[in-house]
């Protein structure tokens, strides 16, 4: 997108001095004492092909958790939102309520909140309540992305003006009904490139569950590793993840730009 | 049947609203007789705008009541929602909606509060633009048009929800000069065409035109209320001769 501004003599200019500097970094790390070292225990060609398919293999549980996550995330993250702005003297309980979950998650680290849930409620030995240490990282990160998500809503929400919610009312629509057909769909909009970068989060995360003992694609790598004390899977495993971000960060920029220029443009 | 006629449309008895300390609203009394247009005159600052958000039931009132067709309602009630679909408000800076076409805009309070169909809803929302001359943008988007058409697509929108009385809070002072005039010949035609109107507006031969009574106030009060010809030509009181002296020597 920035491109076309550039001129074309600005983007030669910019891809010879990355060539340039690129060559200049991989010389002086090639050239020092220690990288053959390092190449063979991080950049294994051979290990990194042998550990791709078992890496890749293991990273659909990592799949299959942010996917069920984001999809429990959105809707609740949107209730707790609705919950922090309830204006009703008698729903004060609930707006207390939503505003100390979000302040607990969201100050919590992610992974005393999996040891917690995944080793502490098991042991508890309570019938009825699962022990698969999945659906305990499931509900981990639920629970804290849940909080960031709902205060990315939040902000969402206060950043349609009031007037708008006004112009609702005033028309015989209920609270709820403007919420619904006016404010929330105006501020769906401005919340994607904050929710996606949470969403980035919470991939980079789902990591969380091996420490549960789930073969995931950060803990299968780390089996491998430990066969011949080479790293290079996890190397493979960085690779996956990035493989599945980098898009997505480049995407919340791309959005990000969008909106800026979207703005300049009303602004004149 | 002469009782029925008498009753005013909506009437505001002794009506008095404060934010915090600050007394904005006295103790208003007027009433609005059916297919009656009042036109509210008042420096900035005088309470306007205060009076027609709570005339509409967006805000509470401290004392005093409101009456619509004789029947007291309050911005407190449960079914207030309700009660404000049978008012139509416009605000000086239009508030239509961006994310929905000037049809949607239209059709949304008769979709959504009055849970007519999608069709049903259209169509009452298209033939309503057609007779205000914006059957062309019905499918535009709000941002595409100029102000005196937003600023009608703003009244068509009250209009859905068929009110039995029209607020109009100084809508045309937010538009370019040239603009004004089409929204103004809107409201000439909806006053020949029956719709009881209270307009706040500081356009005085716009007033003295199209409104049956004239009010002046000041400070919060009703300083002084009579047929249009009589308040803006021979006003009584010495603060409505003040008010339209300083207002004319612009
Ligand atoms: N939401 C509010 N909170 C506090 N004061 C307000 C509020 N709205 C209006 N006022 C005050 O009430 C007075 C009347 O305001 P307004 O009704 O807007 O007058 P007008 O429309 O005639 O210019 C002003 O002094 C204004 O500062
Ligand atoms: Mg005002």
């Amino acid at each position: 997108m920035a491109a076309p501004r550039r001129s074309r003599k600005g983007t030669l200019v910019a891809a010879i001095s990355t060539i340039v500097a690129c060559i200049a970094v991989a010389a002086v790390v090639g050239s020092s004492a220690a990288w053959p070292e390092v190449q063979h225990a991080f950049f294994n060609g051979e290990r990194f092909a042998n550990a791709l398919p078992s890496v890749w293999g293991a990273f659909a549980i990592n799949v299959q958790l942010f996917v069920f996550a984001e999809l429990l995330i959105l809707p609740i993250g949107l209730l707790i939102a609705l919950a922090r702005s309830v204006q009703a003297p008698a729903l004060a309980p609930l707006r207390l309520f939503a505003m100390v979950y979000v302040d607990f998650f969201r100050g919590v680290p992610s992974i005393l909140v999996i040891y917690l849930l995944g080793f502490g409620v098991p042991a508890l030995q309570i019938p009825g309540l699962p022990k698969d240490p999945f659906f305990w990282a499931l509900v981990t990160l639920v629970l804290i992305y849940s909080a960031y998500v709902s205060e990315v809503y939040r902000a969402g929400l206060e950043s349609i003006h009031p007037s708008q919610e006004r112009a609702a009312r005033a028309l015989g629509l209920s609270r709820i009904q403007s919420l619904r057909h006016v404010v929330i769909p105006q501020a769906f909009r401005r919340v994607i490139p904050p929710l996606l970068n949470d969403f980035i989060g919470l991939q980079k995360d789902t990591a969380l569950v091996s420490i549960l003992g789930v073969v995931d694609a950060f803990r299968r790598a780390q089996i491998l590793k430990a066969a011949d004390f080479n790293f290079t899977p996890l190397m493979t495993t960085a690779v996956i993840f990035l493989v599945i971000t980098f898009p997505m960060t480049r995407f919340v920029d791309w959005l990000a730009a969008r909106d800026r220029a979207a703005q300049l443009g009303e602004q004149r | 049947m002469a009782k029925r006629r008498a009753t005013p449309v909506i009437e505001f008895r002794g009506m008095r609203k404060s934010y915090g300390s600050a007394t904005v609203l006295h103790g208003i009394d007027l009433a609005l007789a059916e297919h009656e247009v009042v036109c509210l005159i008042g420096a900035s600052g005088s309470g306007k705008s205060t009076l027609l958000r709570c005339a509409d039931l967006l805000e509470p009132i401290d004392a005093g009541s409101i009456l619509l067709d004789g029947i007291p309602v309050s911005a407190e009630d449960r079914d207030a929602d309700v009660k404000r679909r049978a008012l139509g408000i416009v605000f000086q800076g239009f508030n239509l909606f961006p994310h929905m076409s000037v049809v949607e805009n239209v059709a949304l309070a008769p979709r959504v509060a009055l849970g007519l169909s999608h069709d049903e809803a259209d169509g009452r929302a298209r033939t309503l633009l057609a007779q205000l001359g914006l059957a062309k943008k019905a499918d535009a988007y709000p941002d595409s048009l100029s102000g005196g058409q937003q600023q009608r697509v703003a009244i068509a929108r009250a209009l859905a929800t068929e009110p039995r009385v029209l607020l109009l809070d100084e809508i045309t002072s937010a538009l370019d000069p040239v603009l004004v005039a089409e929204v103004l010949e809107t409201l000439r035609a909806l006053a020949k065409s029956g719709m009881t109107m209270l307009i706040a507006t500081h356009e005085m031969s716009f007033a003295a035109d199209v409104a049956d009574r004239v009010a002046y106030l000041e400070g919060g009060k009703l300083v002084e209320i009579g047929s249009a010809k009589q308040v803006l030509r021979k006003p009584k009181d010495a603060r409505t001769k003040e008010f339209l002296r300083r207002v004319r020597s612009r």
